[in-house]
Formats: C-alpha cells, structure tokens, sequence
C-alpha cells in the first residue's frame, strides 16, 4: 500500500526520449528556439533537418555526415568541434545519438526541446550569484531608494564607525509592513513568477492564516511577528531587488548607533512609544524625535532583531571576528531597544530582551512555522548597510542563520 | 507591560498551565493512549498538546491517507516528547479506512483532524466503540451530517465519554474574560455583532498541470481538501467558523431566527470550488443583527475582530492585542495570557483522569449550523430560517469514497440559481 502510493505517479511520468536529453543538455543553450547561434536551431526536428549557416545540421540514417553528430566527434577545443571549449560530450551520449541518428532520427511532431530549467536554490550558489550584483559605494551618504516596481520608498542614514565597528548605513525607520508585505506577497511586490529566477529562488514567507498586524495597522506602522529567519530573508529580498547589500545589525552596531545618536536630554516622552503613551498598540514609525542621527523610534515602538545570538555571558566582551555571535540554535537571539509593551525604563541602548519559543505559542500548527511568531507583537526590525560589501561567504551567514527549525 | 518581565510570566505560566493534570489516586498513573486520525500540522501539533496535557498519556497509533504525513508527524513528535511517542510499525494504518483500524488498536482518546468532511463518521466510529475525543472544527460539512453528530454527542454523554471540539476560543482565557465581562451586563444588551474575516487565502489550489499523471480525482482533491466544498465546507464553515463561534457565544448558543448573505469568487478558484468572501447577516430575536463578513484574498485589507455593540458600550476584540470594552464600563484585558490549544487539552485530560465528561456537543454543533447556513444562504441568494436549515437534506459528503474513484467537481454554486435543498 505505502509504496504503490508513492510510486504510481512517478512512474506515470512521461519518459523524455534519450536523444532529446543529450541535445537539451548539450547543444540547447546555444542552439534552442531563442538564440539560434549561426542559424541553428534545434528545438524541432524541422529545424534541425533545416539546419544553419552550415547546411543541415541531421541526415537522418547518416551520423557521419550529420553535423549534429559529427562535430561532437572532433578533437576537443578545435575549430568546429561542438561543444565549443574543449569539453567534449561523454561517450555514453556520443553513442546515443549516433544510434538515434542511424535510426532514422524519429522524432515526434510534438515533441519540442526546451533548455532544462536549472532549478536555482536558495543557497550558496544564489549569493554567489547576487554578490558580483552588490553595488559597492566609496562614501556614506544618506540616500532614499524606491523598492522597484512599487511606490514603496525607504531611507538609510549614514552612521560612522569608530575604532570597533566599521561605517554603516542604518534605516531611518523601522521596516514597515508596506516594505514587508511585499516580501510576504509576491503580487503586491509586482513580480511575475518565472521573470526573475533569482527573486523566485528566495525562500518568502508563508501565507498567514491570521491576520498578523493583530489590528494594530498596517500602512506606516511597523512590521512585527516575523522570526529572526524572516527578517534575514527580507534583508536577502530586498538587497536582490535592489542590488545594495542589507541586512540586520549586529548587537553591537545597533547600541553605536544608538548611543552615538543619544538624545538621553530629550524627555522619553517625545521620542519614544511606550506603555504609558501607547499602551494597546504600536504606533506608525516616525512620529516621535529622531535621535541626533536621524534615526527614528531607536528606543521603543517595536524592539528591533540583531544577528546575535543571545549570550548572556559574552555581552561587553571581545566579539569574534564575525563582530557577532553566530547562530547555533533557534533561541534565543537579541533583540534591543525596547518596545510599545514596556515601562519607561525598559528603552534603552543597552537593554536588550532575547526570543524564547513561548513567542510561538498561539501557532497551532506542528512543526511551527519558521516565518511567524504569533506571540511576539512587540518585535520587529530595521536593516544596515555596511559600506563594505562583504564576501558572498560572509553574505550568505548573514542572511542564513542556519538554525530556522526548530 | 516589562517585556523581560513578560518573558518569565509566560514561562512560568506555562509550568503551571502545562503541567500534569491533577490525578485521581485511584489510576494516578495507567497510561492514557492517545490516537491521532489526520497527521497534519494541525493534527501533529493537536497531539502534542495531548501529550503535553498529561505525564502518563502516549501516543500509540496514527492513521492518514498518505503515509509521508505519519512519517513527518511521527518525526515532529518524538523530537519534543521522545518517548511518550510509542507507534509501532503496525500501528500506523494508512487508507481512508485508517480510522476504524487505529479506534480497534486500543486506544483510549482519538484526536480528530482530518478536513471535516469526514468527521461524522470518524467521531461516529470513536464514540461507538468507548473512546474519548478532541475533535478539530468544524464537526461536518452539510446539515445531515450535523444531524449525525447530534445523534453522536448524546451518545458520548450516555457513555459517559468526553467530547472536546477545537472552537478554540472557548479555551483563551482572555476570551472568555471578554465574554464573561460580556454577559455580566458591560456592555449592556447586545443590539448588534460585526465580525471580520478577512486573511489570506488557506492552502491555495496549485496549477492543475502539477498534477500528477495518474493521481486519481479522490486524491487530487484530498491532497487540496481546502478548495473542496465536500471536504472542507467552505471558508465560511472552515475558517470563518471561528468568528461564528463568537457570534454563537455572544448570543449564549440560542440559533438565530434567519439569514441572508452574499458571497462569491473573484480570484480564479483553478478548479476547486468555494468562494473566497462571504457576507452574512444574521437575524436574531428583538431584532437583534449579527453580521459576519469574511474573504481570503491576498494582498487586501486584513482584519480579524469582533465589534460587539451594546447599550451602554461596545467590546472590540482584535484590533491590538488585548480585548477591551469602551463606554459605560471601559476595561481592557491585562492579565496573562495562556495557550488555549493546551487549554483544550488539559480540560480534556483532566476531565478524564476525573471521570468527569466534557461534552461541546451542542454548540459544537450550533456553531458549525450557524456556519452552514450562511454559506447556504450565499450560495441560493435567499433568506433562510433556522428551521429551514435544520430540515436540510443537502448532502454534499460523497456516500461512497474510493481512493482511486472518479469525483466530477461540483460547480461553483451561482445565487438566484442554486436551489435550496
């Protein structure tokens, strides 16, 4: 019963003849419906029978004097031997389309060759691809920037880096759920499925069941209940959108830029929310004094994600070269700053407040989403930029903590 | 509230919430043996609540149509509860008749959550043969097999069994504080309801060319059970159950006297067929309304409260947080709040070891009608009556199920149209 079931539809699959592979895999890329490289193409059996510059390129029940097979038999890396470059196609697939083309080359009417689709994953491989793609800047200007193909505009202030911490820009404002619901929905972001395997590749987050704004609005107001994981994967979103390198920031960038732009002056009241003045809600960003670096709502509002993981141990001590502590398991990392939910004496650039899995627990769900935490609608994020693009291996930790599921 | 402060609540609040139900000395430590019918996410998650909610409880059988979702369930579970997880091999029954095999293997609770189309006769088959239940919402899909669980439920209380339905708003103790607050006259007397639905769309139809060549309709349709109105009862009856289940509760589970709704599809529904947004409004008696309004369209305006209105006052649950009542007599909700799925499961639990039964039975039952009828009245475009509904012989559950059978969809009903029946 159990192995019926789960292998009837596979073996239901409709084979793909074995020439019609070695072509695919071979000679499409330069040869398909598209491109047609010196007028060859060789999607159809027409086609190929048609042939290129050359003449035609199949002589069914003659390999020898078909380009399509005879070129494949050249010395690699000389002029006319296909593949160009001086890998020449194994045996195996030399001898299979010898004896296709013996045969007489059938080749049914409806079978047309497509270039395999090369299933891009989100992993190594795709930073490797969106890194040469990061735009690296000489100087630390603020800028605001439109996410392409929406009305979405956000702004990233410069903060300079001392002896510790290199320069960095850092959002003016927490990352909203008009930034964020766009990552979450691929529609309102505008983005055809198919057009941009790279943003296909993107782990996004799943549909919510609920309503995550819990009520407390939407457009301006801060994104909130998104695991450690989720915001890593915006940060990866938008800098493949946007070709500039995000992400969170670490622990220790968060408090510099918090204690270099301290306003302790300022009565608490007037930048920050919390529970004495916003005691049902968090609040749209932006609405109370920025810090002296123009960064708005630092302290309060919603609590902000870092990279760290939570030690309480290490805290004030020498960091590792990384310049944070790296994930090893799912709880707790750090978040700073203090939110909406908290007393006056919770704000501030030191305090900081760690996930623990009780912020999942309204998920009902087994294994619980790695996207969601239901219970943490205090919690959101905002990004940097570091001025120094990263390598694609540093990139890929930033934005792949590793430890999702729990 | 301190946030850190918060965090030790929470975890301490869990100990206590989460601790073993009290024990009755007399069988303080026989082994409860927990069956799980559905292993899905919720159905996976709904057993380790069970297992949570007791230090003697085991989980010893599951049952599914597809044997990937045992295996993954299976994997889940002993990650957390190591081993009070005890499936052997054989009892791991797969089959739309996976049920009736796991209630014979001796179990004591069967945890139901498949989609509901088949819980009629699942809980039918469990409470015939002695077995405590915690059953998901809603109880069925169509009036005739609410009927059946009618019947069901007055079994469970003539055996004595605990019934426990997963309406599980009933178990969120700062619900139960709004509806407390609610009928001990905060707000006055109720002159109207309006709840809101309004999320994303649940397990989407995939592209009908990823079907698989070969996959029988029965499967296709079990494998994409939430746009299937025999399976899931649409959204209305699936999801929307919950703020119905409000509106029950608020009006002290008395049936409205009638409805009328709209509702339809606006996104191409690829093949299955419910809609994605209904409207309903509820007449009650002294001319009392209820209005529930529901859609699962991506990328929309979200909204999931209740907007209860009173003569001296409102109760708004579900913008921010925490419930509050404005008016008269203003409060907000301040307490700890606890999880109200582990909720059900200790009341289960403790209700057991006690020889106390639970029975939801009655409102389960309401609830999902009151759900029913809407959909009903949205799908005919006709004002239908709580006497009307409880006549209907509609039955939209298949009477014979093959796993490999044909099953033509049903079309998408068209109001005005689609007879009442």
């Amino acid at each position: 019963m159990r192995l019926s079931l789960f292998l009837f539809p596979l073996l239901a699959i409709a084979q793909t003849p074995e020439f019609a592979s070695v072509i695919e895999k071979h000679c499409l890329s330069c040869h398909g419906a598209e491109k047609g490289l010196s007028g060859l193409r060789l999607h159809t059996r027409a086609a190929a029978l048609k042939g290129g510059s050359r003449g035609s390129a199949l002589i069914p029940g003659d390999p020898a004097k078909s380009l399509l097979y005879s070129t494949t038999e050249l010395a690699p890396g000389t002029a006319l031997a296909m593949p160009p470059g001086g890998q020449q196609i194994p045996a195996t697939d030399r001898a299979i389309l010898k004896a296709w083309i013996t045969a007489g080359a059938p080749w049914p009417d409806t079978l047309t060759l497509k270039l395999p689709q090369l299933k891009i994953k989100d992993d190594q491989a795709l930073v490797a691809r969106l890194h040469p793609k990061m735009e690296q800047a000489t100087e630390l200007k603020p800028y605001k920037r439109i996410i392409p193909n929406s009305t979405v505009e956000f702004e990233m202030l410069p903060v300079p880096g001392d002896t510790k911490i290199a320069p960095f820009w850092m959002a003016k404002y927490e990352v909203t759920w008009d930034e964020y619901r766009l990552f979450m929905f691929q529609n309102l972001a505008n983005e055809a499925r198919g057009a941009e395997p790279v943003l296909d590749a993107i782990s996004r987050p799943t549909k919510p069941y609920v309503e995550m704004s819990f009520g407390m609005g939407i457009n301006g107001f801060p994104a909130i209940s998104m695991t450690h994981h989720a915001a890593n994967k915006f940060a990866q979103w938008l800098s493949a959108k946007t070709g500039q390198f995000y992400r969170l920031p670490t622990e220790a960038e968060w408090e510099h830029a918090c204690r270099l732009g301290d306003t302790e002056t300022a009565p608490i009241n007037d930048r920050s929310w919390f529970v004495d003045n916003s005691p049902e809600s968090y609040q749209q960003v932006g609405k109370k004094k920025p810090n002296q670096l123009g960064l708005y709502d630092m302290l309060g509002n919603v609590a902000e994600w870092t990279l760290d993981q939570y030690d309480e141990k290490s805290y004030g001590k020498p960091l590792p070269p990384e310049g944070y502590i790296l994930s090893t398991k799912p709880y707790p990392h750090v978040a700073k700053g203090g939110a909406w939910s908290d007393p006056a004496q919770k704000l501030g650039c030191g305090q900081r407040i760690w996930s623990d899995p009780q912020w999942k627990m309204q998920d009902p769900q087994l294994p619980k989403s790695i996207w969601y935490l239901t219970d943490a609608q205090f919690l959101g994020f905002r990004l940097v930029r570091p001025l120094k693009v990263p390598s694609a291996a540093q990139m890929f930790r930033y934005w792949n903590n590793g430890v999702e599921r729990e | 509230m301190d946030l850190t402060q918060r965090r030790d609540l929470l975890k301490s609040g869990a100990l206590i919430l989460g601790a073993p139900a009290v024990l009755s000395a007399f069988q303080a430590s026989k082994s409860i043996k927990i069956g799980l019918v559905g292993c899905g996410g919720r159905g996976t998650g709904a057993a380790s609540q069970a297992l949570k909610a007791d230090d003697f409880s085991n989980l010893t059988a599951m049952a599914d149509v597809f044997p990937e979702r045992i295996d993954d369930s299976v994997a889940s579970l002993k990650k957390i509860h190591g081993e009070k997880v005890k499936v052997e091999k054989t009892n791991m029954f797969v089959g739309l008749d996976a049920y009736e095999k796991l209630i014979d293997s001796g179990v004591d609770v069967v945890v139901l959550a498949t989609p509901p189309g088949f819980r009629p006769a699942q809980l039918r088959y469990a409470i015939e043969k002695g077995k405590h239940v915690f059953c998901e919402k809603p109880m069925a899909v169509d009036v005739p097999g609410i009927r059946h669980v009618m019947e069901t439920s007055k079994m469970a209380k003539e055996k004595n069994l605990s019934l426990v339905a997963g309406f599980c708003w009933r178990y969120s103790n700062y619900i139960v504080e709004t509806f407390s607050k609610i009928k001990s006259g905060s707000i006055g007397d109720i002159t109207a309801y309006y709840g809101t639905y309004y999320t994303n769309p649940v397990k989407p139809m995939p592209p009908a060319d990823t079907r698989p060549a070969g996959m029988s309709d029965v499967e296709w349709q079990i494998r994409n059970w939430y746009n299937f109105q025999w399976l899931c009862g649409d959204s209305l009856v699936e999801q929307a159950i919950h703020t119905v289940d409000k509106v029950a509760w608020a009006f002290d589970d008395v049936p409205p006297v009638s409805c009328v709704a709209t509702g339809g599809r606006q996104i191409p529904a690829e093949g299955g067929n419910i809609y994605d947004h209904f409207s309903v409004n509820y007449l009650y008696p002294n001319n009392v309304r209820a209005f529930v309004s529901s859609r699962q369209i991506e990328g929309c305006y979200n909204e999931n409260a209740d907007y209860i209105m009173g003569t001296k006052g409102q109760a708004i649950i579900g913008r921010g947080p925490n419930p509050r009542i404005v008016g008269e007599n203003p409060w907000t909700f301040a307490g700890q709040k606890y999880d109200m799925y582990q909720k059900e499961h200790d009341d289960l639990f403790a209700s057991i070891r006690k020889g106390t039964p639970l029975n939801d039975g009655e409102r389960m039952c309401t609830s999902t009608l009151l759900g029913i009828m809407g959909r009903m009245a949205a799908y005919t475009g006709q004002q239908i009556t709580w006497e009307e509904v409880m006549n209907s012989q509609h039955r939209i559950f298949p009477e014979k199920l093959e796993w490999s059978g044909k099953l033509p969809v049903e079309p998408m009903p068209l109001p005005g149209r689609t007879k009442f029946a």
